[in-house]
């Protein structure tokens, strides 16, 4: 039998499955129905001072689509919550105490003073909430008045605010990690050395949607006008990932549990997440897209996954891929493999052949004895799955390690041996 | 009932895909290497290309792609058997025996710059050559359009009222409804450079000497005037018709409905012809309809669709028969009586077991056969059609044709298309020499 239980930071929840700091969790009656559908938590929008803050009252998100419109990016001008602080401590302390088996975390964003965030602390420790998530993350808005993404970009501010909150609260606290940066280990090392009990990302990506050619206006666009964006959904989660194994690989963060938000949609994203150091996973986009069902999904799949696996817990999970991410001089030169081309599967539509003749190796053949016929040529085939990557049929390229004689290519004979980059002749460095 | 009898009449098969089920359907298409679907296009469409365009929201650019090739691409959009042609040569059909829908994608396509008025091309400098099209029909039509792109001025003698060939005489209304034919036929004339003569027949008001004097070059896009005669027994009785008479007629008649189809049909044909006819007389009100072909049903012109279309309309198809005798009661058709067939092994042959089917109404779709072949002095035939090589040369120096008047064709809109356009550009090859 699979559990799905989870601890983060000792906080129950019945799967790890929290939705993350954003419209889904703006008020009780979008987290009660929430809990109704089976979420494990909620981390609350994100709370600020009074007087609350204001959005745009035109359109404030916008989206990349597939040609099915199928959503596969998605963008947001919407600022932390605007709704008065109090109403939503109330509703919070209700909602806690009505659900008490469920993850509740507060978001916060105050100005980067200690008494702001002394005095928020303790009004969030009023509520029972569970622990607090700083937001230093949203990349619009918020951060032109110093916040947010302002402070999550200079790992000096990440630590002194750190300091502060857990100077003045003892409930757990999460820092939010803004991936608008260029190494987000630094950030998250500020994190650690401020004290923070766990990082969580990604928040969302600078990003413009699109540009309406007609009006000239950036999308979503407020009266002619438009403004960057934080970017997330589907279209983000490789980039969550790096990040997120960045930081489980890292000597200085290791062992802090990372909460892993960006772009999870189906359960096997989460068990990609789990896998590369997160302890759980936090759900944003998925959710405003399909609506809270979606958990049944998630939490069956999950589950299944882990029974045919052999996996009983979600601990169990957590950080098996970290130790198989490297550096890429680490990774072994010896190791040869061929494209090779199910011929029962192939439906000749070509690709292959073309994307490879016109933008890589010359390796695919489009005629054999004047017939149509596509074929790897392994004297020219380089290996690099870019004919696997266009092919419209699954499973029907291949990518076959060579185990014996010699590589077609080089005419160099196969190796068991492992031989990577710092040893290799032509590494000017090389230590070999 | 006589109203909504008409709307089935013109309902079209396929209602034409709006932009969304137009963006997923070109989604579908894998862009292939050198596509089998280009090869299996009569014209040669770069049809990747224009279902690329679709997807990226160019439908515009996506007609011109098909323009280029295919002037009458709305309306072979509409009439082709692409389940015979393109798409059965689309990959997806060994992937999930589900073809991209390529015939209506490509009517998405031009019907959105049909919809404007404006057709991508520009008459060239005029070259002062002038050129005779026999014919206002497919073939005719899309020589023209050609030569008129490369300067030449271009004359059409037609012997018809109107314009169109079988686009306007002969196929299904239900392919082809609100009088598209003609618009097609505007749109394309629209390049200027090109004049139609109505009711100039060759052979009576004019005649071949006359436009090879006249002309620097003569194309003969004639089509089949006569249909064929049924080899049985007796006088032809009241109530026997040719199938693409009655066409004709319904496609030109005021109010259809109007129109006596008889109670009680046998269609004698196994072609598209066939099929129509025994379509549009149930849809006109006849309570049984029969199509009967002498041999079997793989045998068959009409295509699987086709066939299906004409058996979810209630025509009963019967196969294995042919014609022996009419059957008439004080001149007026009763019946035909037919014979079992045999044509397993290629021959056609009778075994003797005799039939006869009731009727009040018989129409036949036997096909159609070249009658102008008086009117051709000089130029040589070859089964009865007129002899050209691949590009529509004939035997005499100055002539050239295309289309269903010529021997070894496919009877088909856009082959007759396809004919237009390779002898234009034959023909300004020679006159540019
Ligand atoms: C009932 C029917 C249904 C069909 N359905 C389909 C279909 O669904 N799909 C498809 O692809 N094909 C179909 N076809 C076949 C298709 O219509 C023809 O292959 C195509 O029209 C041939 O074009 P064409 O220009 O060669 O001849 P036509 O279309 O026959 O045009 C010939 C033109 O020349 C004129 N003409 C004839 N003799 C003279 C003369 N002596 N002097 C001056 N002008 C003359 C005619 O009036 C006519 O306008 C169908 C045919 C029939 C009969
Ligand atoms: C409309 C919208 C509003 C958001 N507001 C907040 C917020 O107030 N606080 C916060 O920390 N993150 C906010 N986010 C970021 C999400 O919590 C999450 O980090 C991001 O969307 C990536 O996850 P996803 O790909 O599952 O959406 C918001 C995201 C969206 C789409
Ligand atoms: S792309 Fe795939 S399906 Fe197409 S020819 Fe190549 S291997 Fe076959």
């Amino acid at each position: 039998m699979v559990d799905l239980t989870s601890s983060f930071l000792g906080i129950q929840s019945p799967n790890p499955f929290w939705l993350a700091s954003a419209p889904p969790t703006d008020k009780e009656i979008n987290v009660v129905r929430a809990f109704e559908a089976g979420w494990g938590g909620v981390v609350w929008k994100t709370l600020g001072e009074d007087p609350h803050i204001v959005n745009v009252n035109g359109p404030r998100y916008g989206a990349v689509h597939s040609s099915d419109r199928t959503l596969m990016g998605f963008n947001n001008i919407e600022l932390i919550t605007d709704r008065p602080l109090e109403t939503n401590l109330e509703e919070i302390k209700r909602v806690k105490r009505n659900w008490p088996d469920r993850a509740m975390i507060v978001s916060l964003m105050v100005p980067c003073e200690e008494p702001n965030w002394a005095s928020i602390l303790k009004k969030v420790e009023d509520t029972g909430a569970d622990g607090v998530e700083l937001n230093f993350g949203c990349p619009h808005g918020m951060s032109e008045r110093g916040m947010g993404a302002a402070v999550g970009q200079v790992p000096e501010y990440i630590k002194m605010v750190s300091e502060w909150c857990k100077l003045h609260t003892k409930l757990p606290v999460i820092v939010k990690l803004t991936p608008n940066i260029t190494d987000i280990r630094f950030p998250a090392r500020a994190a650690k050395d401020g004290g923070a009990d766990a990082v969580s990302l990604i928040n969302t990506v600078s990003s413009i949607v699109s540009v309406n050619l007609d009006t000239m206006s950036p999308e979503p666009s407020i009266d002619g006008w438009g403004s960057h964006g934080g970017y997330c959904g589907p279209a983000v989660k490789p980039i969550a990932l790096n990040m997120v194994a960045e930081i489980a690989r890292d000597a200085h963060t290791a062992g802090m549990p990372i909460s892993g938000i960006g772009g999870v949609t189906t359960w096997r994203d989460a068990a990609e997440f789990l896998s590369l150091g997160a302890s759980n996973v936090q759900v944003c986009t998925a959710a405003m897209t399909y609506g809270f069902r979606i958990i049944e999904e998630l939490t069956s799949g999950l589950s299944n996954w882990m029974e045919e696996a052999g996996y009983e817990r979600v601990e169990d999970i957590v950080g098996r891929a970290v130790p198989n991410v490297k550096d890429w001089q680490e990774l072994n030169l010896n190791y040869i493999a061929k494209a090779k081309i199910n011929q029962d599967l192939c439906i000749e539509c070509g690709r292959c052949h073309v994307v490879c003749e016109d933008t890589s190796h010359q390796a695919i053949t489009s005629s054999v004895n004047g017939k149509r016929h596509f074929e790897v040529i392994d004297e020219e085939c380089v290996g690099c799955n870019l004919c696997v990557s266009v092919c419209p049929v699954d499973q029907c390229i291949t990518m076959e390690q060579m185990t014996e004689g010699t590589d077609p290519r080089t005419g160099q004979p196969i190796s068991s041996e492992y031989s990577n980059w710092t040893s290799h002749p032509n590494n000017p460095f090389s230590n070999g | 009932m006589t109203s909504q009898r008409l709307q089935s009449l013109t309902e079209e098969l396929h209602p034409p895909l709006t932009a969304h089920e137009a963006g997923v359907e070109s989604d579908r298409c894998y862009f292939c290497y050198d596509a089998p679907c280009i090869t299996a296009c009569p014209t040669g469409i770069d049809i990747p290309l224009f279902i690329r365009q679709i997807k990226a929201d160019n439908p515009k650019g996506a007609a011109k792609t098909i323009f280029d090739e295919n002037i009458l691409g709305g309306m072979c959009a509409r009439v082709c058997p692409t389940e015979t042609l393109c798409e059965q040569a689309c990959v997806r059909n060994s992937q999930e025996e589900k073809p991209v829908r390529i015939g209506e994608l490509q009517r998405f396509a031009t019907d959105t710059l049909m919809d404007t008025g404006r057709q991508p091309y520009e008459r060239s400098a005029d070259s002062g050559k002038t050129v005779a099209v026999v014919g206002a029909g497919p073939a005719g039509l899309s020589c023209a359009h050609r030569l008129a792109m490369h300067g030449h001025s271009v004359t059409i003698y037609e012997s018809k009222p109107k314009p169109g060939g079988l686009n306007e005489y002969g196929i299904a209304a239900y392919k082809t409804i609100d009088d598209f034919a003609q618009r097609e036929v505007d749109y394309v004339l629209s390049i200027g450079g090109i004049q139609v003569e109505y009711d100039q027949q060759l052979g009576t008001s004019v005649n071949l000497s006359q436009l090879k004097d006249q002309f620097d070059a003569v194309f003969l896009g004639m089509g089949l005037g006569g249909t064929n005669a049924l080899n049985v027994d007796g006088d032809t009785p009241a109530g026997v018709h040719d199938a693409v008479d009655f066409i004709e007629a319904l496609r030109q008649a005021e109010d259809p409905t109007a129109l006596d189809v008889g109670r009680n049909v046998v269609v004698i044909g196994g072609g598209m012809t066939a099929i129509d006819a025994a379509v549009q007389s149930r849809l006109l009100g006849a309570d049984d309809v029969t199509l009967v072909y002498r041999r079997g049903q793989d045998a068959m012109n009409a295509s699987e669709f086709e066939q299906a279309v004409a058996q979810t309309h209630g025509v009963l198809l019967k196969t294995n028969w042919q014609p022996i005798q009419l059957i008439a009661d004080d001149g007026q058709v009763s019946g035909v009586e037919f014979e079992q067939t045999d044509s397993a092994n290629g021959s056609l042959q009778g075994t003797g077991n005799k039939r006869v089917f009731e009727c009040d109404r018989v129409l036949l779709a036997i096909g159609q056969q070249f009658d102008a072949a008086d009117a051709l002095s000089g130029v040589e035939l070859q089964d009865r059609r007129v002899r050209v090589d691949e590009y529509g040369r004939t035997s005499d120096a100055a002539v050239w044709a295309g289309g269903d008047c010529v021997s070894g064709g496919e009877d088909l809109t856009v082959s007759a298309v396809q004919a237009g356009k390779v002898a234009a550009l034959s023909i300004h090859q020679h006159l540019s020499a």
